[in-house]
């Protein structure tokens, strides 16, 4: 009986937490999208900012957003990807990669404000490459290159032993087995995993603050040494140093539904390539 | 011990079985992996005590012995599939053909081109039937479309499996049974046109009705291929092999003809095991 009561309270604390965690973020989505989705339309989407961002649209900061996007997908995944398939491959369990896995994992938990310091130390001032696209998108690159690592790793992990026993077997060289018979079944979980990583690193402001960011910029950047709007440091910016804070709530709110769908989207491919390739490779 | 003395010397050098094969068959049993002093060691533990042992051209070779006595792991010296173990190391000879297959020359994919395998738990490729028994092939270069046809159409016909599978070779190989699974696992291994086949337990996840077809086409390939076979069952190590060695905690106890060794064993241990007392 006493069992039974503890049971019920235990459960019952459960689910209030879980309930909980539902409510925030309900709640937040619901507030962005109510208040958001009127500043929504065709201009705003398309048109550049006027005024210091009082008036017209987002424009620049959405194309910002996209290429910083896709150069860090271009950077971060195939070096994540490479550094993986080392790992879990190739490299023997010394020292050596055990350090290189402490790191990872410690990387992986390194505030996003720290890389952007980094970036700007690295990429901006040592390297040259000033406040451009290609600073931020390398800073990018470095904080989700743990996620990348370790999802990757994950994926190589779940493709059976026998697989690679069976093409050895065969008579298949170490690079032959991996290229025809790990990584098939690896890329949709390295993939999915990483597609995660980079729906974070669309929504950062941090390390874009100092490295690749522009409050205002008149044209669309013409090479990756120029420097970008971003969706998040404009809605950072309207928020907390614009002038007229309380006038532009809707441009704000506007800005956040639109910052919020592009991660949801990026997220929610990323949930469909995942059950899409559960179904078609089972073992 | 260089390698030439033993090329002049293909007769049996073991305690054990110095007159193995004599008598039994007429046939000139010709030496086909012969194994000197092996000793194998996972880390720091040795598992593999020194070793002896011929196993003859065409012919069912049978390993038997009670669980964790080093069958797999001897089987897998046999290829060198133990390389890929972190940690392993042996000592003394294993010869293919007369060569030392750990020689320094050693072309490791040359010799699991000649030494194919099949292992315990079927293994299938989440690929289609057709690209299972292609991918050996096309691995060693082939890439001419007629010609892995007609090699995956041989292998399967071989492996007894052509009949169930030839109208629906391009579907996912995870979708045949047990006993045609590793019925295609086979087949994959006869594609690379292997001399000799290990098979470790090949038939212990199979039903009665797979296991005899198994048996059944063990005893056709020895026609063509020197068959090493790992099994815990005794019926089937009777009924399929020519010789049989018998492993004891890592110790090869006993090794001579079959028939020899379920009628006459020459050592207590081995009667106990095939009678059933220990093991
Ligand atoms: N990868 C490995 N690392 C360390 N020890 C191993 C490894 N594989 C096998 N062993 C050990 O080596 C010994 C021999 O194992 P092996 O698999 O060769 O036995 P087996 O005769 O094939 O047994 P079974 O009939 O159960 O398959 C066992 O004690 C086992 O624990
Ligand atoms: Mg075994």
């Amino acid at each position: 009986m006493k069992i039974k009561v503890q049971d019920l309270i235990i459960f019952g604390l459960i689910r209030l937490a879980t309930y909980f965690v539902v409510f925030i973020i309900a709640y937040i989505l619901l507030d962005i999208i109510v208040n958001g989705i009127g500043a929504i339309n065709w201009e705003f989407l398309t048109t550049f900012p006027r005024k210091g961002g009082s008036e017209g649209g987002i424009f620049p900061a959405i194309v910002g957003t996209l290429y910083l996007v896709l150069l860090t997908i271009a950077i971060a995944l195939p070096l994540g990807m490479a550094s993986a398939i080392y790992l879990n491959e190739y490299a023997k369990q010394t020292r050596f990669t055990h350090i290189v896995r402490l790191a990872i994992i410690t990387l992986a938990g390194v505030p996003s404000i720290v890389f952007g310091l980094f970036g700007l130390g690295i990429f901006v001032i040592f390297l040259k490459f000033g406040t451009s696209i290609l600073s931020g998108s390398l800073t990018l690159a470095c904080m989700i290159l743990p996620t990348i690592i370790v999802s990757s790793e994950e994926a190589l992990k779940s493709v059976p032993m026998q697989f690679r026993e069976a093409s050895y077997a065969l008579g298949a060289t170490k690079w032959q087995t991996i290229r025809k018979n790990v990584l098939p079944y690896a890329i949709p979980g390295m993939l999915t995993g990483s597609i995660l990583g980079i729906g974070r690193a669309a929504g950062e402001t941090a390390p874009i603050l100092f490295t690749a960011a522009a409050f205002f910029f008149p044209r669309l950047p013409g090479s990756v040494f120029d420097q970008v709007m971003a969706l998040p440091y404009h809605l950072y910016v309207l928020a907390t140093q614009h002038p007229g804070m309380d006038e532009v709530r809707p441009i704000q709110y506007g800005t956040a539904l639109v910052l919020i769908s592009l991660v949801l989207g990026i997220n929610i491919i990323a949930i469909f390539l995942r059950s899409y390739f559960i179904r078609k490779y089972k073992w | 011990m260089s390698s030439d003395t033993l090329n002049n010397e293909p007769a049996i050098k073991t305690h054990i079985n110095s007159d193995a094969g004599c008598g039994q068959d007429n046939t000139t049993n010709n030496t086909k992996i012969s194994v000197r002093d092996l000793n194998f060691f996972y880390g720091t533990r040795q598992v593999l005590f020194d070793i002896s042992l011929n196993i003859y051209d065409k012919k069912v070779t049978a390993f038997i012995g009670p669980s964790g006595c080093g069958k797999s792991t001897f089987l897998r010296t046999l290829n060198r599939m133990n390389d890929i173990i972190e940690g392993t190391r042996h000592n003394g000879e294993i010869l293919i053909d007369s060569k030392d297959i750990y020689g320094e020359k050693v072309n490791l994919v040359q010799l699991r081109k000649k030494v194919g395998m099949v292992f315990q738990r079927s293994n299938p490729f989440p690929k289609s039937i057709f690209e299972n028994v292609a991918y050996g092939p096309r691995i060693h270069g082939i890439k001419n479309k007629g010609e892995l046809e007609n090699i995956v159409e041989k292998s399967l016909k071989n492996a007894g499996l052509w009949a169930e599978v030839k109208d629906r070779l391009t579907s996912n190989a995870l979708a045949l049974s047990g006993g045609q699974q590793q019925r295609l696992c086979i087949a994959r291994a006869l594609a690379i046109d292997p001399e000799i086949l290990l098979m470790d337990e090949p038939a212990s996840a199979l039903d009665p009705k797979s296991t005899t077809r198994v048996e059944d086409l063990i005893s056709e390939l020895k026609e063509n291929y020197t068959i090493v076979i790992v099994t815990h069952s005794m019926q089937q190590a009777a009924r399929v092999s020519d010789y049989t060695a018998f492993f004891y905690e890592g110790d090869l106890v006993e090794f001579d003809v079959t028939k020899k060794i379920f009628t006459m064993p020459a050592k207590k241990q081995t009667e106990d095991y095939i009678t059933g007392r220990f093991g």
